[in-house]
């Protein structure tokens, strides 16, 4: 029997363990389902009224917190799989006969579907506050699409600077830096309302692209934005993925 | 060595580059098929890096290193198929339960969900723990959590089982239930290798134990041939008035810097060769010069005196263990 035939037992193997966690710990479940929908109504209510935006706030407002969200998830990543390191039982997956890799599959599933179920409460609540998706249920699909591929580069950063960091102290300077590099994006106001400079950076930080071209998926209009939002995903995932998959296998060096 | 469970020839590991450390600087190793063989030696004495390597998840930088018949590097499934590993922290899902944790490593091992279902039911009831199975393990105490450790690493009767520290940090309960569990073992036909700082635990659990001191073995043995390398016998004199102390050093048939003298217990040890010959005149010296014994006895070297003589540093074993 080759390792191979076994990659995918064990990937489920490893996503029932993370499912397992969630039956667990319900509660963590549902804080991390409400944090997100708790910024929602502070930005929506509290804040209010992004500079620079005309019509709808809250047509403008969600989806910059779907993107949010899905850029906040690096941090829930990364401290799960640093959790993992620190407390020895990645080393007993790593002493069996069971596909290495499965332990970064079953982090991988866990955290999309989670991700998954937070954009789909979000929108939910975007619902109930008045947000309107004009462009119809194909469009909403390709925006969750590319919502899910943000998720996907952000999952396999953090799985990256866990295993490079692989400390708990390191995990709070990430969480600490994770909040201006996520405000620095159009999520909650127009680029064109900043200093050049600003607006500059704004508008090349990726998370920005997949921002605008969900927008303007649920408004049913422009599509320029749309190749950025797929390529700029697709190249962090190009240079993170071989990296952290490298650094995994590394473990034993 | 056709019935040798592990061999390593030389192996090397150097911790963060040139200038770094050397945790392994050719350490040879050889253990026989269904023994229990104790590493001992102090903290930093390359123990741990020993383990990891032999356990697959740390490559060594030079040496070969064979467990179970195969290559740890180039062969390291075939290894994983045949080992079992304790680490010296428990290696368990904290979240989950006893029975969970035990049935998901099953699944890993690919028994299949029935037969791991099973068998983490086995090995729980095996263990004592079968009415804490649907406890998180975070809410275990350490004996607990080190039998659970235990059970897993068990879970395909491994031909080799690795036990890193097993008792270290438990407290004397504790430690009693993890040797009477290795001590279950052995009949099973399971080499153990076993690290200890504690001298007591591998003199109780090890038929052969090699002393490892910055990465190397400095020596390897039976726990008796060991004791028997500081030079054999030692007497044990317990005067009834501490103020004799002195006059019976000079009594003793040995060179003064050889005794060690214990004024609080009122004892004097001494190296001797002839053992007889020293206990009678001993006894006789003693008598004749009118100095009172409550205790005059023959002993072995205990394995400490092993230690100190063979690193020949007292300060590090003397570390609280």
């Amino acid at each position: 029997m080759s390792m191979n035939t076994y990659a995918l037992t064990d990937s489920w193997t490893m996503t029932r363990r993370e499912l397992a966690h969630w039956a667990r710990q319900p509660v963590q479940v549902v804080v991390g389902l409400i944090f997100p929908v708790m910024l929602l109504l502070m930005f929506g209510y509290l804040v209010g009224g992004g500079r620079g935006v005309e019509g709808s706030y809250i047509d403008y407002l969600l989806p910059g917190m779907l993107a949010l969200t899905m850029a906040f998830g690096l941090e829930a990543t990364m401290i799960a799989v640093t959790q993992d390191l620190n407390k020895g039982v990645v080393d007993r997956f790593r002493s069996m006969p069971m596909t290495n890799g499965a332990v970064l599959v079953g982090r991988s599933v866990a955290d999309m579907l989670q991700s998954a179920i937070v954009l789909i409460v979000l929108m939910g609540v975007g619902l109930a506050l008045g947000w309107r998706a004009e462009g119809g249920p194909g469009a909403v699909l390709g925006a969750l699409g590319l919502l899910l591929l943000f998720r996907f580069a952000m999952l396999w950063i953090g799985i990256h600077l866990a295993l490079v960091a692989g400390k708990p102290e390191l995990v709070q300077a990430v969480q600490i830096l994770i909040w201006p590099v996520g405000f620095l994006s159009n999520a909650l106001a127009l680029s064109e309302s900043m200093p050049g400079w600003l607006g500059t950076i704004v508008d090349w930080n990726p998370m920005s692209h997949t921002a605008t071209a969900v927008r303007d998926l649920f408004a049913g209009g422009g599509t320029e934005h749309l190749a950025a939002a797929v390529i700029w995903p697709l190249v962090l995932l190009g240079v993170f993925f071989p990296l952290a998959v490298r650094r995994f296998a590394r473990l034993s060096r | 060595m056709a019935d040798a469970a592990i061999t390593v020839e030389g192996a090397r590991k150097r911790y963060g580059g040139k200038a770094g450390k050397d945790a392994l600087d050719g350490l040879d190793l050889t253990v026989a098929r269904g023994t229990v063989h104790g590493m001992l030696g102090p903290n930093g004495a390359g123990k741990t890096t020993l383990v990891r390597v032999l356990s697959t998840l740390l490559r060594p930088d030079g040496g070969r290193v064979r467990v179970a018949g195969y290559d740890v590097v180039r062969e390291a499934y075939e290894v994983r198929l045949r080992i079992g590993l304790l680490g010296q922290h428990a290696a368990l899902d904290e979240e989950l339960g006893g029975h969970q944790n035990l049935e998901m490593f099953g699944r890993l091992y690919h028994l299949g969900a029935r037969r791991a279902r099973v068998r983490a039911g086995e090995l729980l009831e095996r263990f004592g723990l079968a009415d804490a199975g649907r406890k998180p393990v975070k809410q275990y105490s350490g004996g607990m959590r080190r039998r659970l450790d235990l059970a897993a690493s068990l879970i395909t009767d491994p031909e080799v089982l690795f036990l890193d520290e097993p008792t270290t940090g438990l407290d004397p309960r504790g430690r009693a239930e993890v040797w009477s569990a290795v001590r279950s073992l052995v009949g099973g036909g399971t080499t153990v290798l076993l690290t200890t700082q504690y001298l007591e635990e591998a003199d109780q659990l090890a038929h052969r134990i090699s002393v490892v001191d910055a990465g190397r073995v400095i020596a390897d043995g039976t726990a008796d041939e060991l004791k028997a390398l500081t030079g054999g016998a030692r007497i044990d004199i317990v005067l009834r008035d501490a103020g004799q102390l002195g006059a019976a050093v000079a009594l003793l048939p040995v060179p003064k810097e050889s005794v060690s003298v214990d004024p609080d217990r009122r004892l004097l040890s001494a190296p001797v060769t002839d053992r007889m010959a020293a206990l009678s005149g001993v006894v006789r010296a003693l008598e004749a010069s009118g100095i009172e014994a409550e205790d005059v006895a023959l002993r072995r070297p205990t394995l400490d005196e092993v230690f100190l003589h063979l690193t020949g540093d007292e300060n590090r074993v003397k570390e609280p263990a």
